[in-house]
């Protein structure tokens, strides 16, 4: 019987705790995130309903997804942490394997082969990698003597370049990127030396050549370039792009109001719902939408960073602060590339775009963090 | 699996972590501020900028067409209407494949070969790549229906309702009222900027007829709306609007009556007709035989239909009455008869004795007289009255020559020979009426005697339409005073003022005896008409002469026998007159082509009597009831048809620089 066990199964050991913490405990929630992610879910179906003409079967859909999405942070939020470390070997395997199997059997959807179809229901393997990724690389290393000596380097690396590439070649950018980072931060975290960084910021200039000319996509390459002169192309390629800016900069400080975004309800913004939601969004609710949205984001991140830090050890730490920063990366690359400052790759904001397996996927790892969380708080409170 | 576990540094793993911590953080403060600089950019710094760019996108002004102004008859009776018509097009650049969106489009409505050659045309011409190009016209109710029911899978299609002309009489009016088309690509080129404004909702001008001549009144002024579109271009909804200001109505002085009674006498055969009001110069109709329906037109015509018309030895697309140029043949001699009188060449009381032909001094050369040829004989002894009424070839070689080329095209310009008259549709064609100068310019040749000759009898180098010969006779009715001839009588319900552009003094008894003449003709014994019996039953008197116009040259010596030749080669018949007599009213002039061996009962004569029984009395007749309605003609009266060929003259010689061929008429 370890010592958290012991500590656990001691009566009377929460008499101090209020009582939301007590509940907080029993259900290994933490009421903080679960606020602010409920908050944002709302206000998201707020948006998608205009963004998606008024449609109540969308929101109908989102919502169910939301139900779902919560379902399964929950479940995940008490599946102990111990638990997640032992099995993420196995969760890393399957994983590989469903992507690999995506390939022979794959669903496609616009030129991309990203789907698996289980009787009536569709799933992503790649979103089931977004949360197996992190927790593999800090199962991984969070057994290892931190910083990583150079032969776990390589192993980390290894790791993270078998999904990765099986992902571009769906073809996913956007996923595979996030995957990609997922691991990275983790590595980042574990204290990885700076020479290694400086190294691989040194070599990733390196190859961008080679992977512009023999991995990125023709379409790919269209949308980098795109992205530096939106304007060469209005009709083609630069369309989203520049009906995005102009959705954007027209919603000016506090917006059209809700329902009254032109752009969007005139059809102008392609992929309105979906990918290009947050110009809806600013469209409709000015800067000052903008902003409160980001300060919520700001503050799911930084509730994140805390349970990170108040994880009981490593891999708690490591996990914990992956899945933030990696939802850090979700927000920034979208909004980014929403407003024509980064490649358009195909990444949804959170909780915000359409989008069922994204979303579950997102929560159950919010749902890893409440785990982490409420462990934590077993361990640490009768010490206080 | 966890064998390093307990030999690590906590404590020092959880600080390193704290301070990676701190570094992301900082990383992701900074990149939140770039992210939301960047919106600041966007909406506060740019905001005008993409906040017009967004109106731009939503708001489109787009002009709405003025309705056409309708064309009326001078009764009210309307010629030329709009109506609504629900048009499918296609804006080519916003479907996704056109191809295929053309064969959905053809299990849904009936699309036939014919629309689709024009609409392939029309894109082939189109000017600006978002321009909806027409694929078919006048929908039915059942195909909009079914278009609306798939609209969703049909991108880039739209269905307009669009008010198209119409002719409700076809073809009764497709050389007066001419026709609108479809704008084409020269013409869209030769706009101005105001045209193109004043355009900008219109897809048909006026071509010919009345539409291209008062275009500008009928058009009309071009509206405007505010539309929010979608990003497909479908219209959501109209934000404002500025009307468009209708097209000005035309009343013309047409009478459709007149018109239709016209277009019943002259069923089936090739000709003109023309009907002036003597006091105005208005035109109460203008027939050009066989025509064509101008509603063909409207919409664009198919390349066969184009064809059939286009080929066609009846020539319709011609419009007979002002481009048909004809030999003027007998209808000018009351015309050179007051010429005579006025110039004191000759008076009503001269007389010649006629031998059945003409000679000049000094030359041998015979000219003969169409009695020579038809009844062996001379006209005897002849005064100008007389010479009208049987149509003496003789005494007009002989006037012509006494009064000489200079008088007599001076004269013969004041009846509105030799120049457009003026009407108000396009194309018209001036002919000839022969002077020293004009066959210097046109021949390079001298004027000789033997060309005064020809001139007397309205053959020679004379070539006249149809309306300049009822504008001659109008003027003879109305004792010198020649109107400009026009179509339109009024616009928007304000009077056109007749333009009274000369008048001819001459003395009353010079005009009565021309106007003897041409009764006589009608009326005595003798008289070319008399045996039509043209006044019969009538209660006012009608004044008239006949013509003939030969069209090609009869041989030396060889004979013309009616039905012989071909038929493009026989000549044209031609009736010029004006009644009642007492007080003109209204003048005619008759031209039926090709047509020299008519039945008594088809003489372009008793075709005019018709349309002055019609606008005199309201007497209308129906198609094939007889031309005297009351009373009953009596066929044994009637002189017998003269069936036997004309004998052509003899000639002892025919000195080169004489016309080419002899003249005669009759």
């Amino acid at each position: 019987m370890s010592s958290q066990d012991f500590l656990r199964r001691m009566p009377k050991t929460g008499i101090g705790f209020r009582r939301r913490d007590r509940i907080a405990q029993r259900f290994h929630i933490d009421f903080v995130l679960l606020f602010l992610l409920m908050g944002i879910a709302s206000f998201g179906m707020l948006v998608l309903y205009s963004a998606s003409s008024s449609s109540l079967l969308a929101i109908q859909k989102q919502g169910t997804f939301f139900v779902i999405a919560f379902v399964s942070m929950f479940v995940v939020a008490q599946v102990p942490v111990d638990l997640m470390r032992r099995a993420a070997p196995w969760v890393y395997i399957g994983g590989v394997a469903l992507l690999v199997l995506v390939f022979f059997v794959g669903i496609g959807a616009k030129g991309a082969e990203r789907w698996l179809g289980v009787g009536s229901i569709r799933f992503q393997p790649s979103e089931i990698m977004k949360l197996a990724m992190p927790i593999t690389i800090a199962a991984f290393l969070s057994r290892q003597f931190l910083p990583p000596r150079f032969i776990h380097i390589i192993i980390t690396l290894a790791l993270i370049a078998v999904p990765t590439a099986l992902i571009i070649e769906q073809p996913d950018l956007g996923t595979s990127i996030l995957v990609m980072v997922s691991g990275m931060v983790v590595l980042f975290y574990a204290g990885l030396q700076w020479r290694y960084i400086i190294l691989a910021i040194a070599g990733f200039g390196a190859s961008l050549w080679p992977i512009w000319h023999y991995m990125m996509h023709e379409y790919q390459q269209k949308r980098v370039l795109m992205m530096l002169d939106p304007e060469s192309d209005p009709l083609g390629a630069g369309w989203n792009i520049i009906q995005s800016k102009t959705a954007i900069g027209s919603g000016g400080l506090d917006g059209k109001g809700w329902l009254e975004g032109t752009q969007s309800r005139l059809d102008f913004l392609p992929e309105g719902h979906t990918d290009f939601i947050i110009a809806v969004m600013s469209e409709e609710f000015g800067l000052l939408g903008v902003i409160l949205l980001i300060i919520a984001y700001i503050l799911v991140i930084a509730r994140g960073m805390y349970i990170a830090i108040n994880a009981q050890d490593s891999f708690g730490r490591l996990l914990a602060a992956s899945i933030s920063t990696t939802f850090f990366v979700y927000v920034f690359v979208n909004m980014g590339m929403v407003a024509g400052m980064l490649p358009v790759v195909g990444v949804p904001l959170p909780f915000i775009s359409q989008g069922g397996t994204a979303i579950v996927a997102l929560m159950s790892g919010f749902g890893i963090l409440m785990a982490i969380a409420t462990e934590q708080k077993r361990v640490m409170t009768p010490q206080n | 699996m966890f064998e390093n576990h307990h030999f690590k540094d906590h404590q020092r793993e959880a600080r390193m972590f704290k301070i990676r911590l701190g570094m992301m953080v900082a990383i992701m403060a900074l990149l939140f501020c770039v992210l939301i600089y960047r919106y600041y950019n966007l909406q506060i710094v740019n905001h005008l900028e993409y906040a017009t760019q967004s109106e731009h996108n939503r708001v489109h002004v787009e002009p709405i067409a003025p309705t056409r102004g309708i064309i009326y008859d001078r009764n009210g009776e309307v010629l030329a209407d709009n109506r609504a018509s629900f048009t499918l097009s296609l804006v080519v650049n916003k479907t996704m494949n056109l191809d295929a969106t053309l064969s959905v489009l053809r299990t849904l409505v009936d699309i036939s070969p014919v629309d689709l050659e024009k609409f392939y045309k029309l894109k082939k011409q189109q000017i600006h790549p978002l321009d909806p190009i027409p694929l078919r016209y006048r929908l039915s109710e059942e195909e909009i229906a079914r278009l609306a029911v798939n609209e969703f899978r049909l991108e880039g299609v739209q269905v307009d309702a669009e008010l198209v002309r119409y002719y409700p009489y076809g073809d009764l009016f497709a050389h007066t009222i001419g026709y609108v088309s479809r704008i084409n690509e020269t013409e869209q080129q030769k706009f101005s900027e105001e045209q193109l404004r004043r355009y900008s909702g219109t897809h048909s001008i006026g071509k010919t007829g009345i539409e291209s001549s008062y275009e500008d009144v009928l058009l009309g002024e071009v509206g405007s709306k505010n539309v929010e579109t979608n990003a497909r271009g479908r219209e959501i909804r109209v934000l404002d609007r500025n009307d468009p200001k209708q097209g000005k109505n035309v009343t013309l002085n047409i009478d459709f009556k007149l018109q239709q009674q016209a277009a019943i006498t002259l069923a089936g055969r090739r000709g003109s007709v023309v009907a002036i009001d003597v006091k105005t110069g208005g035109i109460l109709t203008a027939v050009s035989n066989p025509g064509f329906d101008p509603n063909l037109f409207v919409t664009g015509i198919g390349f066969n239909d184009y064809k059939n018309l286009n080929e066609s030895p009846d020539t319709p697309l011609i419009n007979r009455f002002i481009q048909g140029q004809f030999p003027s043949g007998s209808t000018i001699k009351p015309m050179m008869g007051l010429a005579g009188l006025h110039y004191g060449t000759t008076d009503a009381e001269r007389t010649i004795s006629d031998p059945g032909y003409f000679m000049l001094p000094g030359s041998s050369h015979k000219w003969g007289d169409w009695s020579l040829r038809a009844l062996g004989r001379g006209h005897g002894s002849v005064n100008l009255k007389k010479a009208i009424a049987e149509s003496c070839d003789t005494y007009f070689y002989d006037l012509a020559v006494r009064t000489g080329v200079d008088r007599l095209h001076e004269f013969g310009v004041k009846f509105g020979l030799g120049n457009r008259t003026g009407i108000d549709i396009p194309n018209e064609r001036p002919g000839v009426w022969p002077s020293r100068e004009w066959k210097r310019a046109k021949k390079k040749e001298a004027w000789y005697p033997g060309d005064n000759v020809n001139m007397g009898i309205g053959q020679g180098f004379v070539s006249v339409t149809p309306l300049q010969l009822a504008v001659m006779t109008a003027t003879i009715a109305s004792r010198g005073d020649r109107y400009r001839p026009r179509l339109v009588k009024a616009i928007d319900g304000v009077e056109v003022a007749p333009i009274l552009e000369e008048h001819t003094e001459a003395k009353k008894e010079h005009w009565d005896a021309v106007y003897d003449g041409m009764l006589s003709a009608v009326y005595d014994p003798g008289g070319t008409l008399t045996r039509y019996k043209l006044g019969l039953g009538a209660d006012y008197q009608i004044a008239a002469k006949s013509g003939t116009a030969q069209v090609i040259n009869i041989a030396q010596g060889a004979k013309y026998v009616i039905g012989s030749l071909k038929v493009e080669h026989r000549d044209h018949v031609l009736f010029v007159g004006f009644a009642p007599v007492d007080d003109p009213q209204i003048a005619i002039a008759v031209i039926l082509e090709n047509d020299d061996h008519l039945k008594t009962s088809e003489n372009p004569s008793l075709l005019a009597r018709t349309l002055f029984d019609a606008h005199l009395r309201g007497l209308y007749r129906p198609a094939g009831e007889p031309i005297h309605g009351f009373p009953a003609p009596k066929p044994t009266t009637a002189a017998p048809v003269t069936t036997e060929a004309p004998v052509e003259p003899e000639h002892s010689e025919s000195p080169d620089h004489l016309p080419e061929a002899p003249v005669f008429s009759d």
